[in-house]
């Protein structure tokens, strides 16, 4: 009785509503039923090994009809590492599980103090040398062989821990009263990035930073990819915090003036910590932006997670399984951005029940 | 009255008194003045170090400078051209243009396109009909979660597993779906459909003259003159009627498949196809939540006030509910607006010849990476501003004006 009271308040209030309820049951059922047709049904799990390489003669017959799993199967180590050293996998895959769990410590709030930075600098150290290997009996990997998921994450997060203390400076620097002349140079800056797509600027990267060097050095793609990407984060991030700047009320900035603090300790003491709190949910999907942008380095040739996917599809006998690999990226990116705009929902939700309180 | 002070011993007690400037740490104005040749210094330094390596480089790899390469023919094959152009033959100046054309073509239309399915969403994730709303929750959550580019990647892959264009579907007349892209029936534009257009537009003005004519009777003596039909004489009835005294031209260019491709009609590339789809798809997402924001900014009592004057939830949404969310929704509108027209430039990664594919393949071709750069810079830098000119100039025109 409950459940035809509700469905006639929710699904059949009007005859208008009826109808879209009935459009919308339609293309769901269908929808889900030859999805669940093609993902499952249908679908080739695993293929035979022939004498060179795997035998895909199932999956092309079965292609359009049911999916072809057998290449995640195949390729998922490729996908997630790219050219790291198949031997030496277990590193990049322990960056993998370090990276997450910084990811959660640092989003559980009693973690949030001074000792959280240094956890964050030892981090990047330790990830550094299991990456690069050549300490400790571990075999030296270059640059150019990372790939996949933790190049995908090392980008996002070194970005992240880059950017943000100079979005802090630069918006800083855009609201200085006595300053003119740097606040002219941060509003140039902050202007002139958000002005132009994160492409121009990844070109910029890789074909003007080896300009900028002496004796036309050659400067690695990462490096010049990983510096492009901090200093367009830091431009977004930069306009995040000034808002939150700007939200705070005159009498902070003036009261801690009527205590003689120094600018310094003023901005580090009051000023920061009140106006970073109210725009964690905004730094939150900038994050989560950035964290998706990070797939534009494919188109200057690094080998992140998308790219990685796109080039195990290119393997000639896996040719046109393009959906299967882009359901499981899809995945991958999904459960990334999702949790974390599940995370920022409900920081939102306590800061505004504590605000209110 | 207001700017005349009461007491005037208070004009002079308003300002602190300005201290005499002391050459000394102890000013501020000298610290700040300090702090700003350190900082501006050392920037210029920084600047004046990657210049002089720069002059440098490029002295060294025999690279020109300056834009005098935009005069010379560009070898750049190009698939997509609103102005004539041959290869090698045309210069790198016309390339570009017909990349910022591009560009413009793909995001304009975009623009239109998302914020009509962004706002039906927006409107759908509010609907009373719980399935609806779900559905549309969903859609938002799901799509923008996903990186642009793996969408994009997505939608390309699609539109080329379409079949051969012998096999190609075929859903209605002139209709044909293959993986040579879209094929649409051409209109032969001939010199009537001109003055047909030019009917349609007067009638455009006279239907917008009639409506604010109608606005001022409306508010002289409370009856509104019906709008409606003067709307349908202007806008149909009208070019119409001179497309009728003209002798009805109409022919319609049919693709058909001669050979291996398609021959005639209008011709939507798999590129231009998938990069417009997962624009508008994407950038939807964004704008159904800046609606459903700015929906629900609108205190319910404006709903209620509607209701309680017998109005239905519709005319309610439309012209009571919208008008004042509008004023919450245009900033952060004109930022998503912006968001698109720079992530069109995504192009680059399916084959859709945009102005940053072609200042690209520029600055492969001649090496002068920073004249590419520069070009690239200056046409976003115009949209940014011009976009935002337009959005603050409309904002203004609804903003509340309050006495």
């Amino acid at each position: 009785m409950q459940a035809v009271l509700w469905a006639r308040a929710n699904l059949f209030r009007s005859w208008w509503s009826t109808a879209v309820t009935l459009v919308l049951i339609y293309l769901i059922v269908r929808g889900a039923w030859s999805f669940i047709d093609w993902a499952f049904i249908n679908a080739v799990w695993s293929v035979p090994q022939g004498p060179n390489g795997p035998n895909t003669a199932v999956c092309h017959a079965a292609q359009g009809i049911g999916a072809c799993w057998a290449v995640v199967k195949e390729k998922y180590r490729f996908i997630l590492f790219a050219f790291y050293p198949y031997a030496e996998q277990w590193r990049p895959a322990t960056c993998i599980v370090l990276l997450i769990l910084l990811y959660i410590v640092s989003a559980r709030r009693q973690f949030w103090r001074k000792e959280l930075a240094l956890l964050w600098i030892m981090t990047l150290v330790v990830i550094g040398i299991l990456m690069w290997g050549g300490a400790f009996g571990l075999t030296y990997v270059p640059q150019y062989q990372w790939g996949g998921l933790p190049l995908t994450l090392i980008l996002a997060t070194i970005g992240l821990a880059a950017a943000f203390p100079l979005s802090i400076l630069v918006a800083l620097g855009r609201r200085s009263t006595g300053l003119p002349a740097v606040r002219l140079l941060c509003v140039v800056y902050v202007e002139l990035i958000r002005g132009v797509p994160l492409i121009s600027l990844l070109f910029m990267a890789t074909t003007m930073f080896p300009l900028f060097m002496p004796n036309g050095a050659d400067i690695d793609k990462v490096l010049s990819a990983q510096v492009a990407i901090i200093l367009f984060a830091a431009a977004y991030l930069a306009e995040v915090v000034r808002a939150g700047l700007q939200s705070l009320p005159r009498g902070q900035n003036e009261a801690a003036d009527a205590l003689g603090l120094s600018y310094w300790r003023k901005t580090g003491l009051i000023i920061l910590p009140q106006a970073l709190r109210l725009v964690i949910p905004p730094l939150v999907n900038t994050f989560i932006g950035f964290f998706k942008d990070t797939s534009l380095v494919l188109i200057v040739g690094i080998f992140d997670l998308l790219k990685a996917g796109t080039t195990a599809v290119a393997d000639p006998p896996w040719q046109g399984f393009g959906n299967e690999i882009y359901v499981l990226l899809a995945v991958i990116y999904f459960a990334f951005c999702y949790a974390m705009s599940r995370y920022s929902r409900g920081l939102e939700r306590d800061l505004d029940r504590a605000r209110r309180r | 009255m207001a700017d005349t002070v009461a007491d005037p011993r208070l004009t002079n007690a308003r300002h602190a008194p300005r201290r005499p400037l002391r050459l000394g740490w102890s000013d501020p104005r000298v610290r700040n003045l300090f702090w700003q040749v350190v900082i501006i210094g050392l920037v210029v330094a920084v600047l004046w170090f990657l210049i002089h390596n720069t002059n440098r480089n490029l002295a060294a790899r025999h690279i020109a400078t300056g834009f005098g390469f935009l005069f010379q023919p560009a070898s750049i094959p190009i698939g997509e051209t609103p102005i004539a152009y041959t290869a090698s033959v045309s210069t790198y100046g016309r390339a570009i243009l017909i990349g910022i054309l591009n560009t413009l073509k793909v995001s304009v239309i975009g623009i239109v396109l998302a914020t009509i399915l962004g706002t039906a969403v927006g409107i759908g994730r509010l609907s009373p009909n719980w399935l609806l709303a779900r559905i549309t929750a969903v859609y938002v959550e799901f799509v923008r979660d996903i990186p642009l580019l793996l969408q994009l990647f997505f939608w390309y892959g699609l539109l080329q597993a379409l079949p051969a264009p012998r096999q190609a579907f075929h859903p209605l007349t002139g209709v044909f779906l293959s993986n040579r892209g879209i094929k649409l029936p051409a209109l032969n534009w001939v010199g009537a459909h001109d003055l047909v257009l030019l009917a349609f537009v007067v009638g455009l003005l006279c239907t917008w003259a009639w409506s604010r004519f109608a606005d001022r009777r409306q508010a002289a003596t409370g009856q509104r003159p019906r709008t409606w039909p003067v709307a349908v004489l202007l806008l149909i009835v009208l070019p119409v009627g001179v497309w009728a005294a003209l002798g009805a031209p109409f022919h319609l260019d049919l693709p058909a498949l001669r050979g291996f491709n398609f021959q005639g009609g209008l011709t939507v590339t798999p590129e231009y196809a998938a990069l417009l789809i997962g624009l508008v798809v994407y950038t939807a997402t964004y704008i159904a939540e800046i609606v459903r924001s700015g929906i629900l900014a609108v205190p319910q009592g404006q709903w209620e006030a509607g209701g309680a004057l017998g109005l239905s939830r519709g005319v309610v949404l439309r012209r009571i509910v919208l008008p004042q969310a509008l004023r919450v929704i245009i900033p952060p509108l004109a930022s998503q607006y912006l968001n698109l027209i720079k992530n069109s430039s995504l192009a680059v990664a399916i084959g859709f010849q945009d102005i940053v594919s072609i200042a690209n393949t520029t600055l492969t071709q001649t090496g002068q990476a920073i004249e590419g750069i520069a070009i690239i810079m200056a046409v976003y830098l115009c949209f940014s501003l011009s976009i935002s000119a337009f959005m603050n100039w409309y904002n203004a025109r609804i903003a509340l004006r309050t006495r």
